[in-house]
């Protein structure tokens, strides 16, 4: 093929023009397998860049060599959904001067289009890449060395970025479509051994639980959908990562095989459990942005009703044709809840950052009822707390928390309120509950943060709603 | 976990996964305890990963009991 755009790395980063203080960009729909971050990093420190500011739509544990690079000074800024495991541990203690911006999903979507967050260079991992870019994360080849599924989170990257280098491990002939990357919006196209580890996709944040009180909760969610009065035939519903929103799938499963109830989608991080509902013929359309393990990445490769959205089409509060707004419950996961509904998904209770705004922010604000489920106590930690550590998704946006010490309604839903009542749940007030957990654990201690802000948390329009401090 | 060893007065060294929040009200749990059982020279080694007050009174006892070779729920 005449001017292939197929090169190696240090020569797709000299032809991108890349310059100390550019910003360069990354997904994470590899989650914890991720290689593409480090790899490109390295390369960019190796050739003597400095001063990058590095946006990615999220990052985790696998990511602790960046704190060698930010100490190096080759990563000086950071935009990310979230921070996990000793990179967030370092950055809550202050190793980087300027504060990470976190944004959500739908947020970061909106950002890219609006032209407040500028991509220089985007380097998107792919599972699959013909020689003019056009790229996907479901295998095309029997090669094949990785699957993600969707690559919503790419998509606003590919076709903002100033410039765009696809990075694969399996090179397939043209024309590889159809493609969420389009090779027209593509300059270099990298070959490399791995992309990601594709096991290690539902690794950290998700996990399947068998623990008695995060079914107990799942129950109680299950019950607030059911009699909430959008369970209807052709609702739609999207579920968190935490262990109880995921187990709340089966029992909603259960009922809608007694009544006879479809759903007409299911939207965001798409799970096995949502697959399979999907496939019993229970939900009509799974809309993707983020494939949350390789069940759902694998359906997506095969099923055209599964289907990937970018993360503006996603959850762009700005773009009103967001599938956010058609969204009916969305279930949902906290580290704290407060007495006003606020909650906190990103900062622990020890003042370190260990979480992800995700699309939480999204989807508790444009979806019909927004449901989040978490336990009272984690070990001596409260998750209902008399105001949160760090705000997020504002109380507005919330409707109903769900405990196993009961069900909190904002009074801002009082036919919520009565039709939940009327169903015998136990409803109780949110200042009640905070109060339980204090009567339990005792009054906590005043984190010891210092004076440097080492975070600030962005509304999904643009506005900022919080600051994360340093901790001593 | 928490082990107790012979001491002059009462010595709680805590290390605790929530003591910044958490770690004077473990401390005085630990003491009220130890007090509370007649013990008043020892030296405390607590290592807390976020447990209750109930359950930090019931290390505490049984490492008393261990220490002494007294049992207190006999007795």
């Amino acid at each position: 093929m005449r001017n292939s755009k197929v090169v190696t790395l240090e020569e797709a980063i000299r032809r991108s023009g890349l310059k100390d203080g550019m910003t360069i960009s990354f997904h994470h729909h590899f989650r914890g397998g991720d290689k593409v971050v480090n790899l490109v990093v390295d390369k960019l420190a190796q050739m003597g860049f400095k001063d990058l500011k590095l946006a990615a739509s999220s990052l985790s544990d696998v990511h602790k060599p960046l704190i060698e690079h930010i100490k190096n000074g080759v990563i000086t800024g950071i935009s990310t959904s979230g921070l996990r495991g000793e990179l967030a541990d370092a950055i809550s203690h202050g190793l980087l001067k300027e504060p990470v911006v976190f944004r959500s999903h739908g947020g970061r979507g909106s950002a890219i289009v609006g032209g407040e967050l500028k991509i220089d260079v985007a380097f998107l991992g792919a599972s699959a890449s013909d020689e003019l870019g056009n790229a996907c994360g479901v295998p095309r080849s029997e090669n094949a060395k990785s699957i993600c599924g969707s690559l919503g989170y790419a998509l606003p990257d590919a076709r903002y970025a100033k410039h765009v280098v696809v990075i694969t491990d399996d090179l397939v002939a043209y024309p590889n479509l159809p493609a969420g990357i389009r090779g027209a919006d593509v300059e270099s196209v990298v070959v490399v051994d791995s992309v990601g580890d594709s096991s290690k996709i539902s690794a950290g944040a998700i996990r399947d639980s068998k623990n008695p009180r995060d079914i107990l909760l799942a129950k109680q969610a299950a019950k607030v959908v059911i009699n909430s009065g959008y369970f209807q035939d052709g609702f739609s519903i999207q579920t968190g990562t935490g262990g109880a929103s995921l187990a709340v799938v089966k029992y909603i499963r259960e009922e809608m095989l007694s009544r006879g109830i479809k759903a007409s989608f299911a939207l965001g991080g798409i799970t096995a459990h949502i697959v399979k509902l999907h496939e019993e013929g229970l939900i009509g359309r799974l809309i993707d942005v983020q494939s949350f393990d390789k069940v759902a990445a694998e359906s997506i490769a095969k099923d055209p009703s599964h289907v990937e959205v970018s993360s503006v089409e996603y959850a762009s509060g700005e773009h009103l044709g967001s599938a956010t707004h058609a969204l009916d419950i969305v279930i949902l996961s906290a580290l704290e809840v407060d007495t006003q509904f606020n909650v906190n998904v990103l900062v622990g209770s020890d003042g370190i950052i260990r979480g992800a705004i995700g699309g939480h922010q999204d989807t508790a604000a444009d979806s019909a009822l927004s449901i989040i489920v978490c336990p009272l106590l984690r070990g001596r930690i409260p998750c209902v707390v008399p105001k949160v550590t760090t705000l997020i998704t504002p109380g507005k946006s919330v409707d109903v928390v769900v405990t196993e010490y009961g069900v909190a309604v904002n009074p801002a839903r009082p036919e919520i309120t009565e039709k939940l009542r009327a169903a015998g749940l136990k409803l109780v007030d949110i200042k009640d509950l905070a109060a339980k957990a204090t009567s339990i654990i005792g009054t906590p201690d005043p984190l010891p943060f210092g004076d440097k802000v080492v975070g600030v948390v962005m509304n999904r329009d643009g506005s900022v709603l919080d600051k994360i401090y340093n901790i001593k | 976990m928490v082990t107790i060893g012979p001491g002059e007065g009462l010595q709680v060294d805590l290390q605790s996964s929530v003591a910044a929040q958490f770690g004077r009200q473990i401390k005085a749990v630990i003491t009220e305890t130890l007090e509370g059982l007649g013990v008043t020279d020892a030296h405390v080694q607590a290592v807390d990963k976020g447990a209750l007050d109930c359950t930090i009174r019931a290390r505490v006892t049984a490492a008393a009991v261990r220490a002494t070779g007294k049992d207190v729920w006999k007795d």
